[in-house]
This record gives C-alpha cells, sequence and structure tokens, in this order.
C-alpha cells in the first residue's frame, strides 16, 4: 500500500497540518516534522489559521460542534495545492475516512472534503511512499520499541514501514513489541468518559513494554504517546515514549553526514 | 431475555477486578484470536473470500423478503412447517404450544444465541419441560443460571476448577482440578441419558440456504447432530438475517465462518438438515418446524446506516479481538450479544438510551473491522450510534448526553472556529495548570478530564504554539 513507489515523483514542497494536539501540547513533534521534511529536501508550509480536523468531537457524537471545525479545515487547506502532511494517523483518518459520513447531507462540501483528503498524508506513510523507508539514516544510541498505533495502522494501512525507518538508524537496537498492534487504550475521549477500562487495556500494554526491556518506546501518535507516557510515569518506570519524528529528527542530528539522499 | 445494558459500567468495574476471569478470558486472543491469525494466513485467498462473503450477505439483505420466501416455500416442500415470529414472547409461544401439542417431555438444546434472545430453555423449563444445554459450554452455563460470555465460547470465563463444582456436587476447593477431557466425561455421562430420552430438539441455524430449504449446523461436540438426528421433533430457531441464497455461497460462507471463529480449517461437524425424516431414510425427525425471527432485525434493515450489521455471521472474532470486551467480558454489555458486535445490534433492539454505554465504550482501534470475515465496519456505526446518544440525531428521546457535555463541546467548537481563540485558550490553560505541573507532568487535573489523571499522569499543556515556534525558527535563519 505505501511501498516506495520510485515512479511517483518526489515533492519539493508540503503543507503541514500539525493537528491540534501537536500544534498546542506538543509543538516538540511539529518541529521535529519539519526538520525530518527538510531534511529530505522538502520545504514545509504552515497554515497559521489552522486549528483542528474536528475528530474529538465527531468521535464523541457531537457531529453539529464536529462539521463547522471540520468545514473549516477544508476550507483553509484546499487552498494549497500539493500534498499535506500531518504527523498523526488519526487525524489522517478523520479526514480521508470520515469526512464523508460527517457531511453526508451535503455531496458537494464531501467531495471537497474527499479531493483535500486525497492529498493528506501520515507523515511516516509520506517519507515511505515517497522517499522509502530507508531515506533516512542518522544515528541514535539506545534500545528501542514500536507500538503501532491504531488508526494509522489499520485506517491509513501504515504497519510495518516505521519500523523499517527505525531498524535504519545506527545504533538503535530495536527489538519488536509483543501485540505491538494492540490497541493502548487512549481512544480519545474515551480515555477519559471511561478512565477504568482505558487504563486495564493500557494496562496490558505496559506489562509488555516493560517486559520488551527497551528503554524507548517509539509510536507515531501523539495521544498514545501520552497514554502510554502518562501510564508509565504513574508506575515509576523510566521508560520514555516519543513520537517517530521526534526520533527521526534526532538521529538525523546526532548524524556525521547529515546529507540529503535523493 | 431481559436486556441489562442499563448496568454496563457497574458490571465492567466487577469484571476489571476480578483477576480469574482476567485470566481465563486471556484464551479469547492467545486461542482463538490467534488461531484466526494463522488459519487466515494459511488462505491463500482469504482477503477474496471476506469479499464474497461480504457481497453475499449485502446482497441477500438487500432483497431479504424475496429470499425468506424462498426459503419458506422449499422448507414447506420438504415437508417442514415454518413460523415467523415478530417478538421473542411469539416464538416462544409457538414453539411451547408445539411442545404441549406433540407430548414432549425432553428437549435437548444445543447452541443458539437466537434462543437465548427467546429465554427459551428458561421458559421450557418453567412450562415444565426437562429442556437441557447439550453444547459443553451452555450446559455449564445452564448449571451456573448464567447467560452466555462469548459467541461461541459461552463458559470461557470460567475455570475449570468452577466447571469441576457445577458438574460434581462433591468437588470441593482444594480437590485436585480435573483436566478438560475428565470434564467433558463428567459432563457426557450427565448428558447421555437426556440424549436417549430426548423426545424434541431445538438447534440454531449457522445458515439456511434458500434455494433449497436446508439449513446447516456448525458444530464441534456431536451435539447438534445427536439433536437433528435422535428427537422426533426438531425445531430450529433462526434470526431472519442468518439466510444465504444457494448451496455455492454456503462453501464460501463456511470457510470464512470457521476460521474466523475457532481457526479451524473446518469444524468437527458440518450437519446440513433438509427437514424431516424421508421415507427411505432411516433416522432422523417425524417433524421439522423452522421459526424464523424478527425481534426489531426489522429496525435494522430499515436504518440505512445500521442495517449492515444484518451481515453477522456470528463468529466472535470482533470480541476476540478487542480490547474492551477482553477487559469487561462478556457479561457487562447486558443481552444476548457481547463485544463489538453486541454493542451496534444490542442498542438498536433492545432500546438505545438504556446501552447508550456499549457504544461508548470503545477506543475506536478497528480491530473488529480488521478480523471481521464478512467486513462489517463496527467503528462506523459505534460512531453512528454516539451520534444518536450525543444530540438526538434520529430520535430526540435517544438524547442521553448531559447538558454540561453538550455545553463543553459547544465551548470546543468555539475555541476551533478560530486561531486567536485556539491560541488564547490554549495558553489560558498551560497558565491554569502551571501551577500543578512538575517536570512537565501533572498527576492531577480538573474535570472534565479529571478521569485521565486517576491512573495516568497528563501532560503539561505547552507554553508555546507550534505556530509561534515556527514563526520564530523562520525568524532565526532569515
Amino acid at each position: 500500500m505505501s511501498e516506495n513507489t520510485s515512479t511517483t515523483p518526489r515533492p519539493d514542497r508540503v503543507t503541514l497540518f500539525a493537528s491540534c494536539m501537536v500544534d498546542q501540547l506538543a509543538p516538540d513533534v511539529g518541529e521535529s516534522t519539519v526538520e525530518v521534511l527538510e531534511y529530505l529536501g522538502v520545504m514545509v508550509d504552515f497554515l497559521d489559521d489552522q486549528t483542528c480536523c474536528g475528530q474529538p468531537a465527531f468521535n464523541s457524537g457531537f457531529r453539529s460542534e464536529a462539521y463547522p471545525v471540520a468545514e473549516r479545515f477544508v476550507d483553509l487547506f484546499e487552498k494549497v495545492n500539493g500534498p499535506i502532511v500531518v504527523p498523526s494517523g488519526s487525524c489522517a483518518a478523520m479526514v480521508r475516512n470520515y469526512y464523508g459520513d460527517l457531511f453526508r447531507g451535503n455531496a458537494e462540501l464531501a467531495d471537497r472534503a474527499k479531493r483535500v483528503g486525497d492529498r493528506l498524508f501520515e507523515l511516516t506513510e509520506f517519507v515511505s511512499q515517497f522517499f522509502g523507508t530507508d531515506a533516512i539514516s542518522g544515528s541514535r544510541v539506545g534500545t528501542a520499541t514500536y507500538h503501532k498505533c491504531c488508526h494509522l495502522l489499520r485506517e491509513i494501512g501504515v504497519d510495518e514501514q516505521p519500523i523499517e525507518m527505525l531498524t535504519n538508524i545506527d545504533g538503535l537496537e530495536f527489538s519488536p513489541l509483543e501485540r505491538a498492534d494492540v490497541c493502548c487504550g487512549f481512544g480519545g475521549a474515551f480515555s477519559v468518559k471511561m478512565p477504568d477500562i482505558s487504563s486495564a487495556i493500557l494496562d496490558e500494554k505496559l506489562d509488555f513494554i516493560e517486559a520488551n526491556g527497551s528503554s524507548t518506546v517509539v509510536a507515531a501518535d501523539t495521544g498514545c504517546v501520552y497514554q502510554m507516557q502518562g501510564g508509565l510515569r504513574r508506575r515509576g518506570s523510566g521508560v520514555q515514549v516519543v513520537h517517530i519524528a521526534q526520533v527521526l529528527a534526532e538521529s538525523i542530528k546526532n548524524s556525521d553526514s547529515p546529507e540529503v539522499k535523493r | 431475555m431481559k436486556p441489562l445494558t442499563v448496568n454496563f459500567r457497574s458490571k465492567a468495574a466487577m469484571t476489571l477486578a476480578d483477576a480469574q476471569i482476567q485470566q481465563s478470558i486471556e484464551h479469547v486472543y492467545t486461542g482463538f484470536y490467534k488461531g484466526r491469525l494463522t488459519a487466515a494466513g494459511d488462505t491463500p485467498d482469504w482477503e477474496d473470500l471476506r469479499t464474497k462473503g461480504k457481497a453475499i450477505k449485502d446482497h441477500t439483505i438487500a432483497h431479504l423478503d424475496y429470499y425468506l420466501g424462498l426459503l419458506a416455500d422449499n422448507v414447506e416442500k420438504n415437508g417442514g412447517s415454518v413460523f415467523f415470529a415478530d417478538d421473542a414472547e411469539e416464538a416462544r409461544r409457538h414453539i411451547i404450544d408445539l411442545a404441549h401439542k406433540r407430548k414432549i417431555k425432553t428437549v435437548i438444546k444445543s447452541k443458539s444465541m437466537v434462543s437465548e434472545e427467546m429465554g427459551l430453555a428458561e421458559a421450557m423449563n418453567d412450562e415444565g419441560f426437562e429442556t437441557v444445554e447439550t453444547d459443553l459450554g451452555e450446559y455449564i452455563i445452564q448449571l451456573a443460571n448464567e447467560t452466555p460470555y462469548h459467541l461461541i465460547a459461552p463458559a470461557v470465563h470460567k475455570s475449570r476448577a468452577d466447571v469441576a463444582k457445577l458438574l460434581d456436587d462433591d468437588y470441593k476447593d482444594g480437590d485436585r482440578v480435573p483436566d478438560a477431557t475428565e470434564l467433558t466425561m463428567m459432563a457426557r455421562e450427565k448428558l447421555r441419558g437426556v440424549f436417549e430420552r430426548a423426545d424434541m430438539s431445538v438447534t440454531g441455524v449457522n445458515f439456511a440456504v434458500a434455494e433449497s430449504g436446508s439449513i446447516a449446523l456448525v458444530t464441534n461436540e456431536g451435539n447438534g447432530r445427536m439433536s437433528t438426528t435422535v428427537p422426533r421433533v426438531h425445531v430450529a430457531v433462526m434470526g431472519m438475517e442468518k439466510i444465504i441464497p444457494s448451496i455455492q455461497d454456503l462453501s464460501t460462507m463456511l470457510r470464512i465462518l470457521i476460521r474466523s471463529a475457532t481457526g479451524q480449517r473446518i469444524s468437527t461437524y458440518v450437519t446440513m438438515v433438509n427437514g424431516k425424516r424421508r421415507p427411505e431414510e432411516e433416522e432422523g425427525p417425524e417433524e421439522f418446524h423452522l421459526v424464523i425471527l424478527n425481534n426489531g432485525r426489522q429496525k435494522l434493515l430499515e436504518d440505512p446506516q445500521m442495517r449492515e450489521s444484518l451481515n453477522c455471521i456470528r463468529c466472535g472474532a470482533c470480541l476476540n479481538a478487542c480490547p474492551v470486551y477482553r477487559k469487561v467480558g462478556g457479561h457487562a454489555y447486558g443481552w444476548v450479544y457481547p463485544g463489538p458486535i453486541g454493542a451496534i445490534v444490542t442498542p438498536v433492539l433492545t432500546g438505545l438510551k438504556d446501552a447508550d454505554n456499549l457504544p461508548a465504550a470503545s477506543s475506536l482501534c478497528g480491530a473488529c473491522h480488521d478480523v471481521c470475515p464478512v467486513k462489517i465496519n463496527i467503528p462506523r456505526m459505534l460512531l453512528e450510534l454516539r451520534y444518536r446518544t450525543a444530540e438526538g440525531s434520529t430520535d430526540k428521546d435517544e438524547r442521553t448526553s448531559s447538558a454540561t457535555e453538550r455545553g463543553i463541546w459547544k465551548a470546543w467548537r468555539m475555541g476551533m472556529m478560530g486561531r486567536r481563540r485556539f491560541d488564547i485558550g490554549s495558553r489560558i490553560a498551560s497558565i491554569a495548570l502551571k501551577p500543578l505541573s512538575r517536570n512537565g507532568w501533572l498527576t492531577k487535573v480538573p474535570p472534565p478530564i479529571s478521569g485521565w489523571t486517576s491512573t495516568r499522569d497528563f501532560p503539561a499543556i505547552s507554553m508555546s504554539s507550534l505556530k509561534s515556534r515556527l514563526r520564530k525558527r523562520n525568524e532565526g535563519s532569515k
């Protein structure tokens, strides 16, 4: 699905959709995303007016509230050309797979949304599809494992590509996580609405993380990163959970010869 | 069966705290889920089979009236009778009347979720018929006076010691725990006599084949075949969606059903029944009756957003894959159908208002959709039901959201409709939470997100947005 298709021309300019969470809670992830893209020779534009795709309200059932926010997203991003990159599989899935449902009463808007969605890529999807999973060869010493965030895996279809990207980093000792494709229990508002169930699911995940023994857990969605890190901190564990954009950006910085592989 | 969906939260909490059940229920992942994964991997045309299975069900449900008519005609041609029951009560009454008229004494039941909808075994016992479940798991559940925990493994939550206690009155805590074979032999000894004296059987239907008027039963214990051959009256019960057009379709559906359910390539028994015994045949019942149950399914059929749920073939794969089901267990869902499929059909069949927690109890991970043999998009329907409970979008009476919740989302929307508001709102939150944070994390946050910090630290909200960071970055590089 997202193999390196070398016949596709490599984009040299994209628009970043930060996602509301990265924008306000985790700007580091956003900066790392920009650094990764620039390393690949891609110029990154940022639309100052962006806020949210509408997913939080949509997933909670409040479509009347999600609708104008999503419509605003479409209005904003249809004004720019070329690929849109977001460091979140969940937000990518909202725009690509669920705007059709949200806008089902408005065929014209649904159609416009689809055209925006067709240009929207999740970060690791974008990198692996246009540049290949071996395009970033930095170095980062340490042990790491990878959790497969649900929406990136099942809605966007990115599975092993991020792992290939991680194993391409010098000094990074990768060991696969048991039940890597099982949910961490985040689920947006679900994590707050039903914290007991959300945490029981998380506990299973954290048991496997601790059994894995890696000092770093890599994931590609900020919500899942916070769910796992928040739980590990509460357990008193020193394991760090980081967004893949940060690992890649850090590896690039650590690399001796940061040259663009094009 | 009376719906108890309203107790979801408390039942879930009980199960979360029950270490024995948590351990027992692991089997649905390590056994069934992994089994399905291997079986699907070993089937080269697996994805094509799923696509075909979905197409067969889509087509059948779109022409359900036609195929039900065809099925009824062919069952009658084969010498059977057909009864369409509008609801569980009507179905129960019909079967009990039938049993009275035939002077039935003992009824053996094989596994059927639809009979659970009817509360049939209990009702028949109350009417004075000795009614015994013959599927081992169902038998255990009947002895325990519980309801099934799982679509295909009704007693999956029971430990072997639990089962020993139910099968052997003399069994005490601390006695050696019998192994599965020994437990099966104990049940077999008890059930054998019942099989011999039974004069009526009630079975489910895995698939009803319209073109031939036959029913197919998938079992692993042989009790299904005993039920369809020994007693003089055979009553088969089915939900009105359990129908496929042809025998060719059956070959596709059996392949995906069995692999998805247990990971077997084929079950120990696949029983095809074409009605009552024919003159030239040596065994089989003297009468065959098919009871086809609506019980709210018409509502699903008429609901374009929910209709796809009628494609379900009850394999249980979505339960095994579901991280929520594996923690809260089958009884939390409060009715016959647990897990992801239960979370979408139960609210429509029994009333969304009391069942609003069922669609809410999901991380929307999508594992159910991924494993479904007929590709039912369960997450999409969970979201649809959330829409209905949040806003009363199809029926004002279905709205269960609180005024506070509605207010929060209204405020959220206002905050998201302009970049300045978005930035100012976030900065206010970050300043307000700052005194509570240490090293960028908080151990306690105020409502409405206070639930988070019951078990997890919460990240401090950044003092600067990405927008301002990038602006600084660009200024720096100029």
